[in-house]
């Protein structure tokens, strides 16, 4: 006998205490990595280009931003060649929208299973997440290539590129349980995710340095600039990659602050609504 | 004392219904109404969440109301009862799915439910990689469902195609690959809705046979079904539910009689006046009877009885007629088809009044509910003069001076008379 202890689930009105059950998600983690898995083997197949999808669509989007805005409009990319400086923004972006897109369709996409059977919902949005990591590595051996091309090096603030890759990932989460949940009520979010993941676009540094945030409207908006996790992220990931720039810490730090406040409130907000989410759904 | 499995005390759960719409009168009032519903649709949408509004409107609608039940460690245990009784509410309570709106739900030791098998089977994924997704989504580690994994490839039958996608599966495949996964669970509680009523004869056979064998192991099991014959197996104690609340609870026999007692209330004869009868522009069916022949007042087991029908003529030339029943048991089992199409005879009736008898011979029937669920009147051998639903619903009693302990009842839909010889002999050359 492994266990004496026979494990006891109550189910009841009151909604559930606490916001995440470790014990529980360890013991799902199998399940977690089956669905990162199924995401990932599914997402291309019975394409023609298959897995260069995860390449072209990037590519794209440098070759019109830098026709655009580097020539067309002459937006300053702190020294650094403009289509290199917008790939180093679209990179980590593309993660986030795609992670953000994915998570907000998660729940309302698999009604068909939990409505079936019990397991920690919020498996569920964090899986595209997870999955979406797989583009993100494909995209950034492009990102090498353009470096290794243009002759740019890393700076030994490449150190801290993988602590800014996991910021990126604990943003996604955290906005993913705020979406995920609030679509499987509200069937608006579906309708909405078009604009803000093109409005958050643009709002991120991504065509534009930060710097010119601090030069048009003074360090104080800068600071409150901070406050999208992912400013922070995109500028770190140039100055760790493409080592211009010191590393914008007081940035990460304010983004840090607010993708944590995310991240909890997300999974209290989840935890708090997904006894619901079978009867909405 | 054996440990509890499951109790459920007390447990309610509502659902809100839909909400009337008020209509507008003018197309003024219709756009201004536009702009008005964002607030109104977000009012509404917030009170979906029934949990805070118990008791307070008249649109919501109580699938359960005060359930308590308890079921011991091992044990098995039936859920029937008509559509919307409440019974897939129930199990995903159970499940964890949902929350009742009031009341507790207690589950002692990992469950897994079986609400539909092969969920979040994905297309697109091989037999092999679809075990481990569904697996794991019913509660398996991958390091049990690798020790498993001969098990459920053998138990389904898709060896040969275990890394192809299962798009390119039978849907038989598909089910049987998916029941095999969930059949190899092993967990102290099951909980199965229907999933034993799918696939073909000879797979609900096998899946049936699964269950008992999972049940006997020492599995906690409760069954969700429209299905008899599962609950009759699988099932040591049966609840009835209606409209949300337990109307019965006790051995699977009882409550089962119970139930399809209620729903087929015997119907021994009926007659129709000239101007009220049902049938055609030639035909009128005016009685339709059955009585046992003997002096007593029921049919027994075994004992021969007799239909009578009457009809009426309406055409002035004769007509060649026959008459055909279908008898079902309670089950509805088709026990025979009666019709004097399977004589030599041919019935040519003149205008006006027929009678008909149809004498049922001793030692044919068992005890049970027998119905005649469809009488036609055909003419030239193919040509339906008249067609009747559900015409009548008996019921044949046990038979007492053969009565096999408590129930009284020999199983099997006949009760022939059969003739035996036995004698010994010296020697048999076989």
């Amino acid at each position: 006998m492994k266990e004496n202890v026979i494990p006891k689930f109550v189910i009841e009105s009151k909604r559930s205490r606490g916001f995440l059950d470790l014990k529980e998600l360890i013991y799902y983690k199998d399940l977690l990595y089956f669905f990162v898995l199924r995401d990932i083997t599914v997402l291309y197949k019975q394409t023609i280009l298959g897995i260069l999808w995860a390449i072209l669509n990037p590519l794209f989007q440098m070759v019109v931003f830098s026709i655009i805005f580097g020539k067309l409009a002459n937006v300053p990319s702190d020294g650094i060649p403009y289509p290199i400086f917008s790939f180093s923004g679209i990179l980590p972006f593309n993660y986030f929208s795609q992670s953000l897109s994915g998570a907000s369709l998660s729940l309302v996409s698999s009604t068909n299973i939990f409505t079936k059977i019990y397991f920690p919902r919020i498996l569920i949005p964090l899986t595209p997440v997870l999955s979406k990591i797989a583009d993100f590595s494909i995209a950034f051996l492009i990102l090498i290539g353009m470096m290794i091309f243009y002759g740019i090096y890393p700076s030994w603030n490449l150190i801290f590129l993988p602590m800014l890759i996991l910021l990126m990932i604990l943003t996604s989460m955290g906005i993913g349980m705020w979406l995920s949940s609030l679509a499987i009520q509200y069937r608006d979010v579906k309708f909405a995710m078009g604009y803000v993941t093109t409005l958050l676009m643009y709002a991120a540094p991504v065509v534009f340095p930060a710097s010119l945030i601090a030069e048009k409207a003074g360090y104080t908006v800068y600071l409150l600039y901070g406050l999208y996790p992912m400013a922070g992220v995109i500028e770190g990931f140039r100055s760790s990659l493409l080592g211009i720039n010191p590393m914008p810490w007081d940035l990460i730090s304010i983004g840090f602050l607010s993708a944590v406040i995310l991240f909890f409130t997300g999974a209290f907000y989840f935890k708090r609504t997904e006894r619901i989410f079978a009867d909405v759904a | 004392m054996a440990e509890l499995a499951v109790r459920v005390v007390d447990v309610s759960k509502a659902f809100l219904i839909g909400l009337q719409e008020s209509r507008r009168e003018t197309l003024g009032a219709e756009i201004l109404s536009w702009f008005r519903s964002p607030k109104k649709n977000y009012n509404n949408l917030k009170r979906l969440n029934t949990y805070k509004h118990i008791g307070d409107s008249e649109d919501l609608f109580w699938a359960l109301k005060n359930i308590s039940f308890e079921l011991k460690q091992g044990e098995t245990l039936g859920i029937i009862g008509d559509n919307g009784a409440g019974k897939s509410t129930l199990l995903k309570i159970i499940s964890r799915i949902t929350n009742p709106t009031s009341g507790y739900a207690e589950v002692f030791g990992r469950s897994s439910s079986l609400l539909e098998v092969g969920t979040g089977f994905n297309s697109e994924l091989t037999g092999r990689e679809n075990i481990y997704l569904n697996g794991t989504i019913l509660g398996m580690s991958k390091k049990e469902i690798d020790k498993k994994f001969d098990e459920i490839v053998n138990f389904s039958g898709v060896e040969k195609f275990i890394d192809t996608q299962i798009k390119k599966y039978s849907s038989g495949m598909r089910i049987r690959l998916a029941f095999a996964v969930a059949a190899n669970i092993n967990t102290e509680l099951m909980i199965i809705d229907e999933v034993l009523s799918i696939g073909d004869a000879e797979f609900r056979k096998k899946s049936l046979s699964k269950m008992i064998e999972v049940a006997n192991s020492g599995t906690a099991i409760i069954l969700v079904t429209h299905n008899m014959l599962p609950v009759q197996s699988l099932c040591k104690n049966t609840i009835l539910l209606d409209h949300g609340r337990i109307s019965n609870y006790g051995p699977t026999n009882e409550i089962i009689s119970q139930y399809l007692g209620n729903v087929t209330k015997d119907l021994t004869s009926q007659t129709w006046s000239m101007d009220k009868a049902p049938g055609s522009d030639s035909i009128k069916l005016l009685k339709a009877e059955v009585r046992p022949i003997s002096n007593l007042p029921v049919i027994r087991a075994g004992d021969a009885f007799e239909f009578e029908f009457v009809l009426y003529n309406l055409l002035s030339e004769d007509l060649n007629i026959d008459i055909t029943f279908h008898l079902m048991d309670e089950y509805e089992n088709l026990v025979f088809i009666g019709s004097t199409a399977l004589t030599n005879y041919k019935y040519n009736v003149k205008q006006g009044y027929i009678k008909s008898v149809c004498r049922i011979p001793a030692n044919l029937l068992n005890n049970g509910k027998f119905s005649i669920t469809r009488f036609f009147v055909i003419t030239g051998g193919t040509k339906v003069l008249y067609e009747h639903r559900d015409l009548l619903t008996f019921e044949i009693t046990s038979d007492l001076m053969y009565d096999h302990g408590k129930s009284g009842k020999i199983d099997g839909l006949l009760k022939p008379h059969l003739d035996w010889e036995i004698h010994c002999e010296e020697e048999i050359e076989v």
